[in-house]
């Protein structure tokens, strides 16, 4: 009895239980309304199915948060990813446009490259308006979120620039081994972060500076470098994001790329249990949050729930998400039902007992 | 005082946190009109006691009766509505507000809804005029010393209608004078027959004031003793629960030859260091070996002086040589490089990242010295922290545990650690024994003569001139921002001429030797 309890409480105290029964519910209650939810078939090669198509769509999402997870692991935010998004997408179109042959695997490596050198150069700047001069991070990264806009439209000379060309088509929509090739590539970039951050010393550094700046300094943490990092990291990962928000439709629109992701990065970092505080980071969790966000759009779009209510009803899953994962929220739901059924608690005794 | 019925009663409470056993089936009790003392080595579980009673932290068995009554507190506003004020170890205040919004935070004197600012202001001149003090209650509590700040949460614990007022070690940070003014306000509390609960580390003051004490030791209880029948020693004793082991070898120490440690180049050679609104330049050597004491009242300027040699602030101008070269300190990182260490007397806001476990803030200031690419193999750090945790005897020995589930004392073994592992050729340890029992005291100043005959520079600021005198070779002095002598520890040294240095500000002609 007592080892069934000490299992299920190692269970539901893992950080990563409640995100990850939120997502099993919304599978659930979707599977319900309609039962073939799950089923994933193979035609022509490829995999398809909602549970494929749920993962494909997070990709840049989950891309997107993992730099922000770091960055948001130093006590700081960044807003400015979305804008990153758009301008890398922009670069990449507008250079494979001018090019003759836009099938060319050539052409587009090297219009991701200069992509994403740009993207670097970017998160530089807001690695120095943070790190260097000191600027809140809030107000830093804003800069660069409502000029970043005007630099992509610039770019794309205010226009929508289409482009035909199948390498760069597949960053969004080829498959590799029957799955998209976006899962891949966001699956690589998780492993690659986490190896960047937990097989060096930098993620417990973050974590420190993050956790308490100023002790971190007097224990010899040259904290500006890595907090200058963790923005250029996140510019990297956002680069990466707006490739495949570009590839997916093949075309560059500087005003609609990567429109309000940061705010679904920033919740996705928040549900995977990152404080936003910083601290202690959880790149597993971020990946979860992720994935929990792009479920609750397909189940508003699979559950037909009218454009008109979508958003108070994600608003309303988001709140109950956080909800379930506060660990003060969840002790008070504990405490309040643990005490009901034990009359010898302190709070429940009734006052006649009490010897005078 | 013992005839009446208690006012509060803390019955077979028991506490656990993940990886550790904080309190079991201890039983407390509180009698009105007494200054109880709650007595035990760091991480007894005194200030979980103290939580517990106060609602910070639920209890896992136990009960608690206030007047009789079964109560539990979800936290400690309400504990204080009830009559339990507490006023915690580390000063919990807003220092950006002012003295009045703090004594009156949460709890504003309304006119139509309003805040009633006069009537606050007026409430908080009369309250520190019962405790004798003459503040501006419109300045920021910040623009007053820690002392008076502690004062301050005193002010504001006992303007409720408080029976029972808790003091989690209140004295720690203040000095003699302010003992004595804060032991006066107590007493006049007492005899209005209020019940007061003393956390203390300082044997001498519970004697001066306590009328029961209650010991603790590793989470149980050991036992409820009146002052008067419980010899010095046998308190010591309950608390640490073996014989003492008294502070012996430590005495010859101090007596080598400072004309021997200071043949040769020195170390560390700082000349007319200084920072405006800090400390005035001064100049100092430390040689591999010193023990250099730094002595002076509460802000006299020892901890500023520290930090200069650390580079946590930077000087003003002046020169510094590391082994006869010129260099300069001006970042931490720099300090470190140049084998500096520094133990901050701020161990929650300049020491240990809370966050995380006991491990990685041990090993953190190697990491950092190594830079984030080359990381700490895994063993090697499970070797170097498993080594440390046994040396320092740190509590409770499972090096996962986030550091902020350890006690003070425990955290502050943390911090020793953290330095120890950088194997620094200086270590600057500011008040590294405040708020620390009495064997962990011993443990570290054992600790700072054994690395000193081992070639370590040690820096050792303590407000303890007993302390200091043991420990150093040679003191320097501070007084008013200024370091006014440098005195060789030789038999002629002893606490009353530091202490007339301190107050007259002469002796120095001895300076520089």
């Amino acid at each position: 009895m007592n080892a069934t309890m000490g299992r299920y409480r190692a269970v539901t105290g893992h950080r990563l239980f409640w995100p990850a029964a939120v997502l099993v519910v919304m599978l659930a209650a979707n599977t319900i309304y309609r039962p073939g939810f799950l089923s994933i078939e193979l035609k022509d090669g490829h995999l398809y199915g909602s549970p494929i198509d749920i993962l494909r769509l997070s990709a840049p999402l989950i891309l997107v948060a993992l730099g922000m997870t770091l960055v948001i692991s130093t006590g700081g935010i960044d807003l400015s990813v979305g804008s990153v998004c758009a301008i890398s997408g922009a670069i990449a179109c507008m250079y494979i446009s001018k090019q003759s042959d836009q099938n060319s695997l050539v052409v587009v490596l090297t219009a991701l490259a200069m992509a994403l050198g740009v993207a670097l150069v970017l998160g530089a700047w807001n690695g120095v308006l943070v790190a260097v001069i000191g600027i809140q991070p809030i107000i830093a990264t804003l800069i660069l979120m409502v000029a970043g806009r005007g630099l992509a439209q610039l770019i794309t000379q205010g226009q929508i620039i289409t482009i035909n060309s199948e390498p760069f088509r597949a960053i969004g929509l080829g498959h590799l081994f029957t799955l998209p090739l976006a899962i891949f590539i966001a699956l690589a970039a998780a492993l690659l972060v986490a190896a960047f951050t937990r097989r060096t010393a930098l993620g417990m550094i973050v974590e420190s500076v993050g956790g308490n700046a100023e002790a971190s300094r007097l224990a010899g943490i040259r904290s500006g470098r890595v907090i200058f990092l963790a923005y250029v990291l996140s510019a990297a990962c956002a680069a990466i994001a707006g490739f495949m928000m570009t590839a997916n439709v093949s075309s560059a629109d500087g005003n609609a790329v990567g429109l309000w992701v940061e705010l679904d990065a920033i919740l996705a970092v928040v549900i995977g249990g990152t404080s936003l505080a910083g601290g202690r980071f959880f790149l597993s969790g971020t990946i979860l949050g992720a994935l929990i966000i792009q479920t609750l759009t397909t189940t508003v779009y699979a559950m037909d729930i009218s454009p008109q209510t979508s958003l108070l009803f994600k608003a309303v899953v988001v709140i109950a998400v956080c909800l379930i994962q506060a660990p003060a929220f969840r002790a008070r739901f504990a405490r309040r039902r643990r005490s009901a059924p034990k009359p010898d608690t302190i709070a429940d005794k009734p006052k006649e007992q009490v010897p005078a | 005082m013992t005839d009446s019925r208690p006012v509060l009663t803390m019955t077979g409470i028991s506490k656990s946190f993940p990886g550790v056993r904080a309190l079991h089936d201890v039983n407390f009790r509180l009698f009105p009109g007494e200054v109880h003392a709650l007595m035990g080595e760091n991480g007894a579980g005194k200030s979980t006691l103290i939580k517990v009673l106060t609602g910070v932290y639920d209890t896992d068995e136990g009960t608690i009766t206030l007047d009789g009554e079964p109560v539990s507190f979800s936290g400690p506003m309400q504990a204080t509505a009830a009559g339990v004020s507490t006023v915690f170890q580390e000063v919990n205040l807003c220092t950006n507000l002012s003295v009045a919004e703090n004594i009156f935070i949460g709890r504003e004197p309304r006119r139509l809804g309003a805040v009633h600012w006069g009537e606050v202001r007026r409430r908080a001149r009369a309250l520190l005029a019962r405790l004798d003090l003459d503040l501006d209650v419109s300045a920021p509590l910040g623009s007053y010393s820690l002392a008076i700040q502690q004062m301050v949460a005193i002010a504001r614990a006992i303007d409720i209608k408080a029976r029972v007022l808790i003091l989690d070690e209140p004295t720690s940070s203040l000095d003699a004078g302010e003992v004595a003014q804060l032991f006066r306000i107590m007493r006049q509390l007492r005899d209005e027959g209020i019940a007061i609960l003393f956390v203390t580390h300082f044997l001498d003051q519970v004697y001066e004031i306590a009328d029961r004490i209650t010991v603790l030791r590793n989470g149980g209880l050991v036992g409820e003793y009146l002052t008067a029948e419980l010899p010095q020693l046998s308190l010591v004793e309950k608390m640490i629960g073996k014989e003492l082991d008294v502070l012996e070898g430590i005495e010859e120490h101090s007596r080598r030859d400072l004309a021997a440690l200071e043949e040769g180049t020195p170390l560390v050679a700082v000349s007319n260091f200084g920072r405006g609104g800090a400390v005035e330049p001064f100049s100092l050597t430390i040689h591999a070996g010193e023990v250099v004491g730094l002595a002076g009242l509460l802000g006299s300027g020892r901890t500023e002086v520290a930090r200069l040699l650390f580079g946590a602030d930077r000087t003003d101008g002046g020169q510094v040589a590391v082994d006869g070269t010129a260099s300069s300190l001006r970042t931490p990182a720099q300090a470190i490089d140049h084998g500096i260490g520094f133990c901050s007397e701020n161990r929650r806001a300049e020491g240990i990242v809370a966050d995380l476990s006991v491990r990685e803030n041990m090993i953190l200031a190697m990491q950092a010295a190594r830079g984030w690419l080359r990381p700490v193999p895994r063993r090697r750090q499970d070797e170097l922290v498993d080594k440390y945790v046994k040396a320092l005897n740190i509590r409770p020995a499972d090096p996962e545990v986030p550091v902020r589930n350890l006690s003070g004392g425990n955290q502050q073994k943390v911090l020793l650690a953290r330095w120890l592992i950088t194997e620094p050729r200086l270590l600057i340890l500011d008040e590294p024994t405040r708020g620390i029992d009495i064997g962990a005291k011993t443990e570290i100043q054992k600790l700072v003569t054994q690395l000193s005959d081992g070639g370590m520079a040690v820096l050792f600021i303590s407000a303890e001139l007993e302390e200091v005198l043991r420990l150093s070779h040679k003191v320097a002095v501070m007084r008013d921002r200024q370091m006014v002598a440098q005195l060789a520890n030789d038999d002629t040294l002893d606490a009353d001429r530091i202490m007339q240095t301190i107050a007259s500000g002469s002796h120095r002609e001895e300076a520089d030797r």
